[in-house]
């Protein structure tokens, strides 16, 4: 018979019938059902297995604080492990397997830890696995890990996608019981901005599982009629199934809204789950609280859950585990329950209250001053042994039991910021208390107000008081108004395999022995025996281990004081975490000007910072990138290549001091250089050591273009803004990027003037007389475009980098290769822009590694004595001067056949290879199609005096060790003709 | 006339333009910009020339103004960036630097930037997954600084939740369209 336990009535849809399968069996359920209610109702109370003995489980609770109900959910990619039951909505085709079993939940070989729980008790690990050492890596931990963990992993790639967002509200509810709801209601009615977030997927809380009626109806359509109105006020932002997960700096809180959860798979182009950041300038807590368990000897067996959880599946999920059931409690909460079952049909078997003095019933059994001591079952409750007022033992036979030992308020949030809450001593629970984060109010039962009017009113007033409002408070709606006190009951006398924490097995023996140990500190306590660990972080059993620590320790509950709550409230898929920040989406691309014409030439392409760069243009029957660099090199020496370099870093500086800004940020002098030049400068640390390279170029008096390495770019940028802004306030120099405003090439080669004279519109003269090497010029092209010739040149070559409004790139790019057929034009990459500046022994980011000084690289002499530069004087520090200081050099290998290697140390010719005895390193090697074999850059102790001696480069990780000849870093050109021809 | 054929920052030779039901994300290729920045100790001579080609008083910080010619929005201390039509003012630095001359420091950004509209009825919840902004209090003539996929971004409000103008970086302008056109479909 399908869905055996199904009862009356319930907010489940029963004219549509869902299907779905747990352990691959089939059943039925309906829209409305969570997982645990509709297997429930399926007569199903087995659902997984504990976590150290394997013990048989099923729901503890119907909300997230489950600590038992965790299953693997849907198949293939998605599976997703760990996944609670009692929030997993049901829908059609859902598919979910027990976990943490083997072969079978009915029958797992484990449990066999179960009889062996004399050894396995808190600290098993720690005692067990000390000896002999060497067993720890290669036998224990390999059989620790594999029975480690509750579910599995797919091992497949989330196909899901995750998006993350922003919310803004004045007033953040977090919660949608009656005090949220109330709360709602009132600030947006006052026309506020508000969020209401609620975990569950139906708004209500527990009127949704409640028969009481608030204001004349009952507390669920209360609920749905206020849902209903709040929906209707643009102001008011419902945000269900949305878990706030944490409360973190500034009002910002992280909220986990479940997109397509509810879904068989997310809809095309629609999120799994969105990460809201929402800024509130206030918030209310209403998060509620949770129901308490009494420890007793075998309290864990399936069929046994918290009393109200049973109450809620009765009412709102229309399910129940069993036809006869049994109600252990030691408040009126409990018989409510057992009211409420008893009117849909359900036995009670007995009310088993502790107090002596507990209400007697027309209805059902009480039976006043008993307590549950054990109980039996193997893979689902059968009997209770009840120790009755007399001492007698009598047995009930019930297929459920729920229990009731009072309420706890969730307090979770209010500690995230490290905040401490108080004990309350009429409710002997933890009340929100101490330092809330800031902005934070709490309200309803999550403040300790139990009843549905404490609720009611709480919430609407925390609302005008967090809002301000004035005036007269509405009325409040007429509910169900108990008195809210609770005396503790937190386990049977003399029990010992009495469960406190059902998801890590640690039970009531388990914190005696930790006590017992020597561990103390509630801390301790946890890491210990592991209580209040893993998916449901304790919801259920903190308080119970803490009672019992105090007991012991003989202090009260506060004196021992709890663990620390943090984010997140409950598990949190890492995937919602990153967002779309993921593959190719981890960070944005930039594309140069030239992009799509290199895509058309083949370009094979390198991510240079978050650049995509054309490394090499492979030409037909090149098979290997060699081929096509040393082509490109040779082609660009021969005559003339184009190489996009708009990714370098371009600062345009202007203003009446902006000389003098320059002199104080490049260590070598800029105030003197006339218009329409260019100069290299160098760009110091405060601590002396080089930071950045590039050249500033005077386009007027008061304007300079400076350019950055590519990768320094905004780096050097940042730096300059700190100068200007902290160390030259009062200096008139305005600093803004133009990098992505103008798209510049290098045109290198003997062959580059004539090309570009084909560009450059008549009137600009671009002779070496009209146009030495080192100047720059605002000039027009193709017939009066806005254009910048620069005559620098990092290839050695006669060169120019001429610039263009980016727009303009990518016609400007093919223009040069339509002009330059005549000359075999060639566009070149990186690789050959690399190795041309190592021909030619131009410093790059190798050489400027963070470690290096100008007297390193060979610049020395160009920090300027006559003036005061950042890093300047810190760059005279002896350390940094000392006579056989590295200095940069070339590296020549004397077999031509011989490789060079960057990351190799340089060691004497003969004599210890050591650290002891290291001469330097190289830091740039590269294949040179001009000189046929391989060269290398470094630096080499007083290497400016050690021109033509023999060295070992060696490289103890590759097994390589090399003759190296010194020479200059200029292997092509050292005297600079070229670049003036 | 010169004699180049440009392309958009998306690489096409025509605006992009994509629709998830009632919102569009427009590429808009014609917009001049250039920065402005007063000098120093010229700050209230530089404002001056300002309002007299905007027409209206300068921008305050966290908004931009509109003008016949021109339209502005704040940037920084001292500080905003002006923008025209593309046709007509493509030298739109040079003509600003003509009239403030030695008040401001003037920079041509029209090709630093990518600028798109987005327009539609339901634009703030694409909005909302983009940036951390407060679209609550976004009122028309609102501007501001934000980032959008790690992409430091203008986003200006031409009509509150109805459309939003958004500047990003230009050589970044595929990544800053697919993060929009994501978040559209996310949301739409």
């Amino acid at each position: 018979m399908t869905q055996k336990n199904r009862l009356n009535g319930g907010q489940i849809d029963r004219d549509t019938t869902l299907s779905f399968t747990f352990d691959g069996k089939h059943y039925k359920g309906h829209p409305g059902d969570t997982l645990a209610s509709a297997l429930l109702a399926n007569n199903v109370r087995l659902m997984g297995r504990s976590f150290k003995y394997h013990r048989p489980r099923g729901p503890l609770t119907a909300g997230s604080e489950e600590p038992n109900a965790i299953v693997e959910l849907r198949s293939g990619a998605r599976q997703e492990p760990n996944t609670r039951a009692t929030t997993a909505e049901l829908f059609d085709g859902l598919s979910a397997t027990s976990q943490n079993r083997w072969p079978s939940l009915t029958f797992d070989a484990m449990a066999i830890n179960d009889r062996l729980s004399n050894f396995l008790t808190a600290g098993f690990y720690y005692k067990t696995f000390m000896w002999p050492a060497a067993f720890w890596e290669k036998i224990y931990e390999p059989i620790i890990r594999k029975a480690a963990g509750l579910g599995s992993l797919s091992m497949r790639a989330d196909p899901d996608t995750y998006d993350k967002g922003f919310r803004h509200c004045d007033l953040l509810i977090i919660g949608a019981g009656p005090a949220g709801l109330n709360a709602a209601l009132t600030a947006g009615r006052a026309g506020a901005q508000v969020i209401l977030a609620d975990e569950d997927f139906r708004m209500g809380g527990r009127l949704n599982a409640e028969t009481y009626s608030v204001a004349d109806m009952s507390g669920a359509d209360w609920a749905r009629q206020t849902v209903a109105e709040l929906a209707t006020l643009s102001n008011v932002r419902l945000m269900p199934r949305t878990t706030v997960i944490g409360a973190f700096d500034h009002g910002i809180y992280g909220a986990v809204k479940r997109v397509s959860d509810h879904l068989a798979t997310p809809a095309a182009g629609k999120p799994r789950q969105i990460l809201w950041r929402i800024y509130a300038k206030q918030t209310l807590l209403c998060a509620g609280a949770t129901e308490r368990p009494i420890a007793f000897d075998n309290n864990d067996r399936p069929g046994i859950m918290l009393a109200a959880s049973l109450r809620a599946y009765a009412t709102r999920w229309a399910a129940t585990p069993a036809q006869r059931v049994a109600i252990f409690t030691n408040n009126d909460d409990g018989h409510r329950t057992a009211r409420d079952l008893q009117a849909k049909g359900v036995k009670i078997a007995a009310v088993i209250d502790t107090r002596q003095d507990a209400a007697r019933s027309y209805d059902y059994e009480v039976l006043q001053g008993a307590q549950v001591v054990d109980t039996k079952g193997r893979l689902g409750l059968t009997f209770v042994e009840v120790k009755q007022a007399d001492g007698s033992i009598r047995t009930v036979e019930c297929g459920a039991l729920g229990v009731s030992g009072g309420w706890n308020p969730n307090v979770h949030l209010t500690c995230h910021q490290r905040g401490r809450p108080t004990w309350n001593d009429s409710l002997a629970a933890f009340v929100p208390g101490g330092t809330l984060p800031p902005g934070m109010s709490v309200a309803g039962a999550a403040n300790g107000d139990l009843s549905t009017h404490g609720a009611l009113k709480s919430g609407a007033e925390a609302a005008r008081k967090a809002l301000g409002l004035k005036g007269r408070a509405p009325a409040v709606p007429q509910a169900e108004d108990a008195p809210g006190t609770q005396t503790p009951f937190w386990y049977v006398e003399g029990c010992s395999r009495a469960w406190l924490d059902q998801q890590n097995d640690v039970t009531v023996k388990d914190v005696k022995l930790s006590h017992q140990e020597g561990f103390r500190s509630v801390e301790h306590l946890k890491r210990y025996t592991t209580l209040g660990m893993a998916t449901d972080q304790g919801k259920t059993s903190n308080i119970g281990g803490l009672a019992i620590m105090a007991e012991l320790a003989g202090k009260s509950i506060p004196e021992v004081g709890t663990t620390i709550f943090r984010p997140p409230y409950t598990p949190t898929a890492i995937g919602v975490l990153a967002g779309r920040m993921r593959g190719k989406e981890f960070h944005p691309t930039r594309l140069t000007p030239s992009h799509v014409w290199a895509k058309e030439r083949g370009a094979v392409f390198v991510e240079v910072g978050n650049w995509l760069r054309a490394q090499w243009f492979p030409l037909p029957g090149e098979t290997h990138w060699r081929q096509s660099v040393d082509r490109e090199v040779t082609a660009t020496r021969a005559s003339v290549g184009v190489c996009d370099c708009t990714t370098l870093g371009k600062i345009d500086v202007q203003g009446s001091d902006a000389a003098t800004f320059l002199n104080t940020v490049y260590c070598n002098g800029f105030a003197k250089l006339a218009v329409g030049k260019t100069r290299y400068g160098l760009m110091l640390r405060e601590d002396g050591i080089a930071m950045d390279d590039g050249t500033a170029a005077r386009l007027a008096e008061d304007q300079f273009v400076v350019t950055t390495t590519t990768a320094n770019a905004g780096r050097v940028y940042q730096h300059m803004e700190f100068v200007r802004q902290c160390l030259m306030p009062e200096a008139d120099v305005q600093l803004i990027s133009t990098t992505e405003a103008w798209a510049q090439y290098a045109v290198a080669g003997p062959n580059s003037r004539r090309l570009l004279q084909k560009i450059v519109d008549p009137d600009h003269d671009i002779s070496n007389e009209g146009f030495p090497f080192m100047a720059c010029a605002n000039i027009t092209v193709c017939g009066g475009l806005r254009a910048r010739l620069f005559r620098i040149s990092f290839s050695g070559e006669l060169a120019f980098e001429i610039a263009v409004p980016s727009r303009y790139g990518d016609a400007l790019m093919r223009r040069l290769m339509t002009e330059g057929e005549e000359f075999d034009v060639t566009p070149y990459g990186t690789e050959a822009l690399g190795v041309m500046r190592i021909e030619k022994g131009h410093a790059a980011g190798n050489e400027l590694n963070g470690t290096t000084t100008a007297l390193n690289l060979g610049m020395g002499r160009m920090v300027s004595k006559s003036k005061d530069s950042i890093g300047s004087k810190l760059s005279e520090r002896p350390g940094l001067n000392e006579a056989d200081a590295l200095m940069q050099v070339g590296l020549r290998p004397l077999s031509a056949e011989d490789k060079v290697t960057a990351g190799g140390h340089l060691m004497k010719a003969s004599g210890l290879v050591d650290a002891a005895h290291d001469q330097g390193y190289v830091t740039s090697a590269a294949y040179s199609p001009t000189l046929g074999r391989m060269i290398g850059l470094g630096f080499l102790k007083d290497g400016g005096n050690r021109m033509g001696e023999t060295l070992r480069l060696v490289s103890p990780v590759t097994d390589l060790t090399v003759e190296v000849e010194v020479v200059s870093a200029h292997f092509v050109d050292p005297e600079g003709e070229r670049v003036r021809a | 006339m010169h004699d180049l054929t440009p392309i958009t920052a998306l690489g096409g030779s025509a605006a992009r333009v994509d629709s998830v039901g009632d919102v569009t994300l427009t590429e808009v290729p014609d917009v001049a910009l250039a920065s402005v920045a007063a000098r120093r100790r010229q700050e209230a001579a530089c404002a001056q020339t300002l309002e007299r080609l905007l027409g209206t008083a300068v921008p305050l910080p966290g908004y931009a103004a509109e003008g016949a010619e021109y339209a502005a929005f704040w940037t920084g201390p001292d500080q905003w960036m002006l923008s025209a039509d593309f046709n007509g003012y493509e030298d739109v630095a040079a003509r600003i630097k003509a009239e403030v001359g030695d008040r401001a420091s003037v920079t041509e950004q029209t090709d630093a930037w990518v600028c798109f509209d987005l327009v539609g009825g339901r634009i703030n919840a694409v909005l909302e997954l983009l940036c951390n902004v407060d679209l609550t209090r976004f009122e028309t003539g609102r501007a501001t600084r934000t980032s959008i996929h790690h992409l430091g971004c203008y986003v200006i409000s031409t009509n509150a939740g109805q459309s939003v103008r958004i500047l990003g970086p230009r050589a970044s302008a595929d990544s800053l369209h697919h993060a929009i056109t994501t978040a559209m479909a996310s949301a739409l």
